[in-house]
């Protein structure tokens, strides 16, 4: 059978979102295995979010955010952006492939960019294969 | 003796621990003799000579209070941890590595082919050209010879059983033992299964004594040795990493105190599963760099991150061990 991944998106509420909004009102057609969750800003997405998903099945985790001096919140995206480097290199770690989790700046009018984006991921996803965590989560005696 | 009838009985065993635990309910010093007044010790390893076979003699529920530190690293600890479930009442999780895999969960970063090759071949003291490893059963002329089986993985106590109560701590404090305990001998009410006790809800970064601004930004990530500490200031504010941010209290700041950064024996604050990336988040956000190459240099600075934030509680993190 084909391999279908499951991907968790966590998308900003002020630009990603609306951005995605925007692919979906300028009916663009992307790949559907994207799961989005809205948050309200970038900087709200901690490492746990992103573990827990890999431990609940994703296969791959997409991060979006206000491009870099956009934050609603000044700040938001570059905490995010620093989480993102150190969790990358802690998965890495951990035997999972660094370019499962991915990091892009979507703003509110890159509806287009965001379906790209999506078409994009899925395919490097695609590629990588499943996610071996959840079996990994068995105790091996 | 009606007053001796009213004694509780009480265990004490060590899983893969380091010995520390154990030391650490002797340390109550001359209280010890206040503990033997109220408690008769049942079983307890490092200082009696109770036999696995006086326990499973045992009637189930006998034992009203066991402390059981370490892991859960072989057979032997796995049968211990379900026999002592069985014959107590109240069953403690003690120690950071019965409550979250603690030191010996590091071991999580290998699998048990690597530990084995490594020990029993690659040492640079050992000489082991026909490659002998340990095996489980062993037959002599006498009969069989038995050795616990070596897991592939280290798990918590509460991956194998039921927990009544987790204490934090490598070691706990022997004063957060003596709360606990009075609190059983007395019958005072314990809260509900499940729960922390010995420790508090707040992080350390609530109660440290060291003086802290609000901008906290770090641009370079120092080794204790690299700066002269001026046993004042914030441990992170001065580039030392010190796991207060994602850590309970309750350890009276025993490393603070000892001008050391904490290291996070105690585990997680109650609002958060996972020490380690809680970490991280706190970490990434005093990194004072907007650039992704700026940022990565200073990230080169820790150079083990994940045996770091996750230093005593691998095996109940989310990845609790590494991917083969």
């Amino acid at each position: 059978m084909e391999f279908n991944p499951k991907i968790m998106a966590f998308l900003c509420k002020w630009c990603s979102y609306t951005g995605a909004d925007l692919a979906g009102t300028s009916r663009m057609e992307y790949k559907p295995n994207v799961h989005a969750i809205r948050v309200m800003c970038s900087g709200r997405i901690e490492p746990t979010f992103v573990l827990k998903a890999f431990r609940q099945g994703a296969d791959g985790v997409l991060i979006c955010g206000c491009h870099p001096g956009d934050c609603h919140y000044q700040e938001g995206n570059y905490k995010c952006l620093r989480r993102f480097h150190l969790l990358k290199r802690y998965v890495k770690q951990m035997g999972i492939e660094p370019e499962r989790i991915k990091l892009e700046w979507i703003s509110a009018s890159e509806g287009k960019q965001y379906a790209e984006l999506i078409n994009s991921f899925t395919q490097t996803i695609t590629e990588l294969g499943p996610c071996h965590i959840k079996e990994t989560m068995e105790v091996l005696t | 003796m009606a007053e001796e009838k009213q004694k509780i009985k009480m265990a004490v065993y060590w899983g893969a621990a380091c010995g520390g635990c154990c030391v650490s309910v002797l340390d109550v010093h001359e209280a010890l003799f206040d503990v033997i007044a109220a408690a008769d010790l049942v079983f307890w390893p490092i200082a009696l000579d109770t036999k696995y076979q006086d326990v499973e003699d045992m009637p189930d529920g006998f034992i009203d209070l066991t402390l059981y530190n370490g892991a859960v690293r072989n057979s032997e600890n796995e049968h211990i941890a379900k026999l002592l479930r069985q014959k107590s009442k109240i069953l403690v999780a003690y120690g950071s590595c019965s409550h979250m895999g603690g030191i010996p969960g590091l071991a999580n970063f290998s699998t048990k082919e690597e530990i084995f090759d490594r020990v029993y071949h690659d040492t640079e003291s050992t000489v082991n050209t026909d490659r002998i490893l340990p095996q489980t059963e062993f037959e002599v002329e006498e009969g069989i010879l038995s050795l616990p089986e070596f897991y592939n993985d280290v798990r918590t106590l509460a991956d194998v059983v039921d927990v009544d109560y987790f204490m934090p701590g490598c070691p706990p404090q022997t004063a957060r033992l003596v709360e606990v305990f009075t609190a059983i001998v007395t019958g005072a009410e314990l809260p509900p299964p499940g729960s922390v006790i010995g420790a508090g809800n707040k992080a350390q970064c609530d109660e440290c004594s060291r003086k802290k601004t609000e901008n906290k930004g770090v641009k370079k990530f120092n080794r204790p040795w690299e700066v002269v500490d001026d046993g004042e200031t914030c441990f992170l504010e001065q580039g030392i990493l010190c796991m207060g941010p994602a850590t309970r209290t309750g350890c009276d700041f025993r490393c603070i105190q000892g001008n050391a950064p904490c290291k996070g024996c105690y585990g997680p604050t109650p609002d958060s599963t996972d020490p380690g990336a809680k970490m991280m988040s706190a970490i990434a956000s005093v990194i004072d760099e907007k650039e992704p190459e700026a940022i990565d240099k200073v990230l080169d600075d820790l150079v083990d991150p994940a045996g770091y934030f996750y230093r005593y509680s691998l095996p109940s993190s989310y990845i609790r061990r590494k991917m083969s």
